[in-house]
């Protein structure tokens, strides 16, 4: 009980003390992950509606595999993506590994396959309600996408907010491609496994708690955003 | 219509906010090398005692990539590091011979120690031979907990055992345990099964969740742990930085870097022992 009293205190004690190393790593964490997302959801909400809405050979296989992929490991993106950008690979020239645009691509990765997934169950729903609306307007294929995508926006937003939580969360992958390198890749995640290895637990958890607070924060901030959006456009 | 028209001029201007908030102090121009190196030079606290001392001289940034000695060396195959700073001289040895490494420089030394429950189930305490500490773990079946994970520490383990004229491999599983990560995650996984386990000296004292763990045996010769520091060639890859490398070697192993290690501290004791200066 006694780490968990120090981790509160620890917690408390570096966000009032705005500590530089803290505020560093928080804002790296942040960079990284809503830049995923950004570019996660660019891939991943066409994607899904896409798949939603087309009919094509092995739609139904894909469906599976787009689902299955939402459990991706991240150790192996990780792997995979440090094997691509390593100067041995064929990605190599680029001299992207052990930087901050080496962590982008992975938690792309996997967050690409939670928003493609969840948007083509949301749109498979939204279409069955606006079909024969759509039909009847002569919609083709592409303006149904992004008609269905609009409507659709404030229940997305949780798809691509399960997308955040993936990536902010994370550790396996932004560890082997990242490097854990301080001041240039040390994020939350990889802190508290390099703190948990030096047997400061107390500090580790203390981080612990700010990183599910961070997490928290943002969940919040978009719903509030949505909120208003909502009341706003009715 | 002119409502969606309206929301696609939205987006442009989202987007543009969120690539200002993630996308800016990206720029990578900064003069640095990336060096590859074991957990226990940075989970002890040394190099972020010295690196700033030879960043502040020269204005190189030294980037350093925290891993086993055998994942160190593989990274450093891949040319994906300048300068190799790692703790296991016959892979060291290996590296320069198969040409990736350019010279191996002995840096500085320390010693591995056996540490273990304080109730010591396998009685070893202060025994001087640390290959017979090891042999009357294996009689007694006292849980230990190994790396498992190629790195020098663990290669030195695997030789004190060969010393010993024991094979641990066939009890994998019962009293001997591989955690197959780090030095701290190793002794994390000590502390918790209050097993026995081998250590680099600057990792155990500087770490924090000892629970019952005591030091138990040390000073055999064979424990002796030396770090050396290799240029990466840049016959095999040539983007290696190669001047700013051999800058960094040169200060490591030159007054101003041997000096810096010989002055850190852990709890007031000297942890890692310079090799080219005499005191």
């Amino acid at each position: 009980m006694a780490d968990f009293q120090t981790a509160l205190l620890t917690a408390i004690e570096l966000v009032i003390r705005l500590d530089p190393d803290l505020m560093e790593i928080v804002w790296l964490s942040l960079r990284i992950s809503l830049l995923a997302v950004l570019f996660a959801a660019l891939i991943g909400l066409p994607l899904g509606a896409a798949i939603a809405l087309w009919r094509f050979p092995g739609r139904r296989v894909l469906i599976v595999l787009l689902n299955a992929a939402m459990g991706l490991p991240p150790v192996v993106v990780g792997l995979v993506v440090y094997l691509l950008l390593s100067r041995a690979g064929p990605l190599g020239h680029a001299g992207l590994l052990f930087t901050p645009t080496a962590m982008v691509i992975a938690q792309c990765i996997l967050v690409i396959p939670i928003i493609a997934a969840l948007t083509r169950q949301t749109v498979t729903d939204l279409h069955e309600e606006y079909d024969e609306y759509l039909r009847s307007i002569g919609c083709g294929a592409l303006r149904s996408i992004s008609t269905l995508l609009w409507d659709g926006r404030f229940r997305l937003l949780t798809a691509i907010l399960a997308g955040f939580g993936r990536a902010i969360a994370e550790v396996g992958a932004v560890l082997i491609v990242g490097g854990n390198i301080q001041h240039v890749t040390r994020v939350m995640t990889t802190t508290i496994a390099l703190e948990t290895s030096k047997g400061n637990l107390a500090l580790a958890l203390g981080l612990g708690l700010i990183l599910i607070t961070l997490a928290v924060a943002v969940n919040a901030t978009a719903t509030a955003v949505s909120d208003t959006a909502r009341r706003h456009h009715g | 219509m002119r409502q969606t028209l309206k929301h696609l001029m939205t987006l442009p201007t989202l987007l543009a906010g969120i690539m200002m908030i993630t996308g800016s102090g990206w720029a990578d121009e900064d003069r640095y090398i990336t060096v590859a190196s074991t957990t226990s030079t940075e989970n002890s606290g040394l190099l972020a005692e010295v690196l700033p001392k030879f960043t502040a001289e020269t204005g190189i940034e030294v980037r350093v990539i925290a891993l086993g000695t055998g994942q160190a060396i593989r990274v450093a195959r891949n040319g994906d590091a300048d300068v190799l700073l790692v703790h296991h001289t016959p892979s060291e040895e290996q590296f320069v011979a198969d040409g990736f490494g350019v010279k191996r420089y002995p840096v500085m030394h320390n010693d591995f120690v056996i540490v273990g429950p304080s109730s010591d189930p396998a009685g070893i305490n202060e025994m001087a031979n640390a290959a017979l500490a090891l042999a009357r773990i294996a009689e007694t079946k006292a849980a230990f907990a190994s790396r498992g994970d190629d790195s020098g520490t663990h290669k030195k383990e695997l030789s004190m055992w060969q010393a010993a004229e024991i094979n641990p491999a066939g009890a994998s599983g019962t009293w001997y345990r591989e955690t197959g990560s780090g030095m701290g995650a190793t002794l994390n996984a000590a502390s918790g099964m209050n097993a026995y386990a081998l250590s680099d000296r600057a990792t155990w004292v500087r770490f924090g969740n000892k629970g019952d763990l005591v030091l138990h045996v040390e000073g055999d010769r064979r424990l002796f742990n030396p770090y050396g520091v290799i240029l990466v060639n840049a016959e095999k890859h040539p983007h290696v930085k190669s001047d700013d490398g051999q800058k960094f070697i040169d200060w490591l192993v030159g007054e101003p870097g041997q000096n810096a290690i010989a002055a850190y501290r852990i709890q007031g004791q000297p942890a890692f022992f310079p090799d080219m200066i005499v005191e």
